[in-house]
C-alpha cells in the first residue's frame, strides 16, 4: 500500500555525509592546505575570484577545497558569501597604465617601448605531459630589469589619430551590478561589468563564433598586460586617497577594423577586457565580444548572436546558468500532471477523429 | 540558529531594498518590479527570489511554511525550510492553518487562506510574453502599451489547431485588469484561488531580478474567449487516502504493470482531512 512519501530531511542529511565523505577521499592522504591550492592551483584560484566576483585568494582556495575541484561550483560558494559583505566604499578607477607588468606582448607591433615580455605564460611549452614534478631549481632572473611602467601600445596609434579616442572624463558613472539589476539597453560600462563577472567559456565560444563569420570584428591584440596594480580609495571621512594593497591584473585591448559609419570617419576601434588574476583568455574573449557588442553605436549591421545584447549578457553568467539548467532536476510532478492530463484529452480527442474519418472514408467508397 | 549571519541571511539594507521594490509591487498589482537580486547559497531556478522576499518579510515571531509540489517533505522546501530554521532560527510548521507565510513552488495549498497569511511564490519566468517575445526591452514597452495581442493570438491559435488552449500550467491571467502576469507554474486548477485572495500573494524572481505582486482582494482573471470559457484540470478519480475529489490530484505509478494510483498533491490538507477521518 502507497503511502505519500517522505524522508525528504533524512535523506539530505544522508547526502550530505555521503558528499563529505566523497570530497575527503582517503584518509591516509593529507588534505589539502589553502596554500597548496592558493599556490599550485594558482589559475584556478584566479578563475574563482574573477567569475565569484571576490578578490580574496584564501577564500577562492577555500571555496576550490570545498567544491571538490568543481570551478563553476566554488566560483558560486564564493558569490553567495560576498553577498553577505557589506560594501564600504567603491575604489578609485584602476590606472592600468601603472601597471607592474610581468606579462606585456603585442600582436600589432614587432617591437613597442617596454619591449615584448614573455613572462610565465604555458603560450611556448610543447604541452607534453611532465612525468616529473615541475621545476625546482633556482629562481628565474630577467637579464635586465623590467622598467616601472611600460606606455601603452594603443597610445602610439593615439598619438597618430588612428585610433578612437576614448574620453572617459564624458563617462557617466557606471551602474554597479552587484547592486541593481540588469536593464536594457545597457550602456558600455554595464556590459564590461556583466562580462567581466561572465563564464570564460561563454565568452570564449562567443567569440570564437565572430572569427568564423558570426559577426566580423578584424581584430588584433594591441597590447596584453598582466601584472599588479594599486588599489586606492578615498574614505569621506578622510577627504584623502590612500592605497589599500595591490591586485593582479590582464588587461586587453583589441585594436579594430572600422571603415567609417554613423558618421565616423574610418579609424581604428578598441575592445576591452579586463579580469582580476592570469586570465588571458578570459580578457580576449571579453575584448572581442565587447567590440561586437559596439555594433549599433558604430552603425554595423547586426545579425549574430555576439551582437545581440540581450542573447549575449543575459546569458553570459554561470551562477545563474548553472543553476537554471540544473533545477530541471528537482520535481515538476504537478506540472507534468497537468501536461499528461492534456495530452490524454488531446490523443483520445485525435483518435475520435481519425476514428470517423476512417469511418466517412468507408461510407462513401461502398 | 547560526550567528555567524544577520537574521535571515541578508543583511538590513539589502532587505529594505526588497521591500521597498515589494511595496511598489503592492502598489502596481501585477507589475514586474526589477530589484537587485542577490546570489543566495541556494541555486538560482531553485527558490533564490522566494527566498530573497521571505527573508525580506520574516520576523522572529513568523511561522514559516515551505511546500514545493504541494509538499511539505519534497527535498527542495525541506532544504529551505532547514536553510531559514539555520539563518532565521524562526519557527516552521507544515500546516497551512499555523503558518504566517507559506512559500510555495508550484502550488496554491487547497485550504483557504486567511488575510493575515502571505504566499510567496518561487517564480523560474516573470515574463508570460517570454516565450513569444525574448527580448525584455520589447515585452517591457508591450506591458507599457497593454499590448497582450500576441497571447490572444497565441491563446487562438491553441484553440484553431487543438481545439483547446494548450496551456496547463503558468496558465497567463490578468491582474487587475491591467497587466497580464505569470501566476508561476502552479497548475490552471490553483488560478481560481488567485481571484479576490484575501491572503497577500508576492512573486520573486531572482534569476530574472523581478518580483511583484497580487494585494488582497485584487481581480485575477485568467485569459479566456467568451466562446471557450477558462476551465480547470477535473479528475475522474478521488484522492485514494483521503478521498477527497475537489482537490489537485498527483499520480503516483506503483508497480512494474504500471498501475497508477491518485492521492492529494496538497500533503497537508491530505493529512488533515485523514486525521479528521481517524477521529
Amino acid at each position: 500500500m502507497y503511502v505519500a512519501v517522505k524522508g525528504g530531511e533524512q535523506a539530505i542529511t544522508r547526502s550530505l555525509q555521503l558528499l563529505a565523505e566523497a570530497r575527503r577521499g582517503d584518509l591516509a592522504t593529507p588534505e589539502l592546505t589553502l596554500d597548496q591550492i592558493r599556490q599550485q592551483l594558482r589559475l584556478g584560484v584566479a578563475r574563482v575570484m574573477q567569475e565569484g566576483s571576490l578578490y580574496d585568494e584564501d577564500l577562492a582556495a577555500m571555496a576550490i577545497r570545498q567544491a571538490a575541484g568543481d570551478m563553476l561550483e566554488a566560483i558560486f560558494l564564493l558569490r553567495a558569501y560576498r553577498t553577505t559583505l557589506p560594501r564600504f566604499g567603491y575604489t578609485q578607477p584602476l590606472d592600468t597604465n601603472a601597471m607592474r607588468v610581468h606579462r606585456r606582448v603585442s600582436g600589432t607591433f614587432k617591437d613597442v617601448p617596454g619591449g615584448q615580455v614573455l613572462g610565465p605564460t604555458y603560450d611556448y611549452t610543447q604541452r607534453l605531459l611532465e612525468f616529473e614534478s615541475a621545476a625546482q631549481g633556482d629562481p628565474v632572473e630577467a637579464a635586465e630589469p623590467l622598467p616601472d611602467t611600460m606606455p601603452r601600445v594603443l597610445d602610439l596609434l593615439d598619438a597618430e589619430a588612428l585610433i578612437e579616442r576614448i574620453d572617459a572624463g564624458n563617462d557617466p558613472e557606471p551602474v554597479d551590478l552587484t547592486r541593481e539589476p540588469l536593464m536594457f539597453p545597457a550602456d558600455r560600462a554595464t556590459r564590461l561589468q556583466n562580462l567581466a563577472r561572465g563564464d570564460e567559456g561563454f565568452l570564449l565560444g562567443m567569440a570564437y563564433s565572430t572569427q568564423r563569420g558570426y559577426a566580423e570584428t578584424h581584430p588584433f591584440a594591441g597590447e596584453i598586460r598582466m601584472g599588479e596594480v594599486d588599489v586606492l580609495i578615498c574614505p569621506e571621512e578622510l577627504g584623502f586617497t590612500i592605497e589599500i594593497g595591490s591586485i593582479t591584473l590582464t588587461e586587453c585591448q583589441m585594436i579594430n577594423q572600422f571603415h567609417g559609419g554613423n558618421g565616423l570617419p574610418p579609424q581604428f576601434t578598441r575592445g576591452y577586457g579586463l579580469c582580476m588574476g592570469e586570465g588571458e583568455r578570459k580578457a580576449m574573449s571579453m575584448a572581442l565580444v565587447d567590440r561586437t557588442l559596439r555594433c549599433d553605436e558604430l552603425g554595423e549591421p547586426s545579425y549574430a548572436p555576439a551582437q545581440n545584447h540581450e542573447f549575449v549578457l543575459s546569458h553570459s553568467d554561470s551562477v545563474e546558468a548553472s543553476g537554471f539548467v540544473q533545477h530541471l532536476k528537482l520535481p515538476h510532478y504537478v506540472d507534468f500532471q497537468a501536461e499528461l492530463s492534456l495530452l490524454r484529452t488531446l490523443s483520445a480527442q485525435h483518435a475520435q477523429r481519425t476514428k470517423d474519418e476512417e469511418s466517412a472514408t468507408q461510407e462513401t467508397s461502398s | 540558529m547560526t550567528s555567524n549571519y544577520n537574521f535571515a541571511f541578508l543583511d538590513e539594507n539589502t532587505k529594505r531594498m526588497l521591500r521597498r521594490a515589494l511595496l511598489k509591487a503592492v502598489a502596481i498589482p501585477g507589475y514586474q518590479v526589477p530589484f537587485g537580486s542577490r546570489e543566495m547559497p541556494l541555486p538560482y531556478g531553485w527558490g533564490t527570489g522566494g527566498i530573497q522576499l521571505t527573508a525580506a518579510l520574516l520576523g522572529p515571531d513568523d511561522v514559516l511554511k515551505v511546500i514545493d509540489q504541494g509538499a511539505d517533505d519534497t527535498t527542495n522546501a525541506v532544504n529551505i525550510r532547514r536553510f531559514f530554521a539555520r539563518v532565521a532560527g524562526v519557527t516552521t510548521t507544515e500546516r497551512t492553518t499555523e503558518a504566517s507565510v507559506i512559500q510555495t513552488r508550484h502550488r496554491i495549498p487547497e485550504t483557504p487562506l486567511r488575510e493575515d497569511q502571505i504566499l510567496v511564490f518561487q517564480v523560474p519566468e516573470p515574463e508570460p510574453l517570454r516565450t513569444l517575445e525574448p527580448r525584455e526591452a520589447e515585452t517591457r514597452t508591450l506591458h507599457a502599451l497593454a499590448d497582450y495581442g500576441l497571447m490572444h493570438v497565441k491563446l487562438y491559435e491553441d484553440i484553431a489547431q487543438y481545439g483547446h488552449i494548450a496551456t496547463s500550467y503558468d496558465y497567463p491571467v490578468l491582474v487587475d485588469g491591467r497587466f497580464l502576469t505569470s501566476p508561476s507554474p502552479i497548475p490552471k486548477f490553483d488560478n481560481p484561488k488567485l481571484d479576490h485572495s484575501p491572503a497577500l500573494m508576492l512573486f520573486g524572481a531572482g534569476r530574472e531580478k523581478r518580483l511583484y505582486a497580487i494585494p488582497p482582494y485584487t481581480r485575477v482573471e485568467s485569459l479566456a474567449f467568451e466562446d471557450h470559457p477558462f476551465e480547470i484540470q477535473r479528475w475522474e478519480h478521488q484522492c485514494e487516502l483521503c478521498g477527497a475529489d475537489e482537490s489537485y490530484l498527483d499520480e503516483v505509478v506503483v508497480d512494474d504493470l504500471g498501475s497508477r494510483m491518485f492521492v492529494c498533491s496538497d500533503t497537508d490538507y491530505c493529512g488533515q482531512r485523514r486525521a479528521e477521518q481517524a477521529a
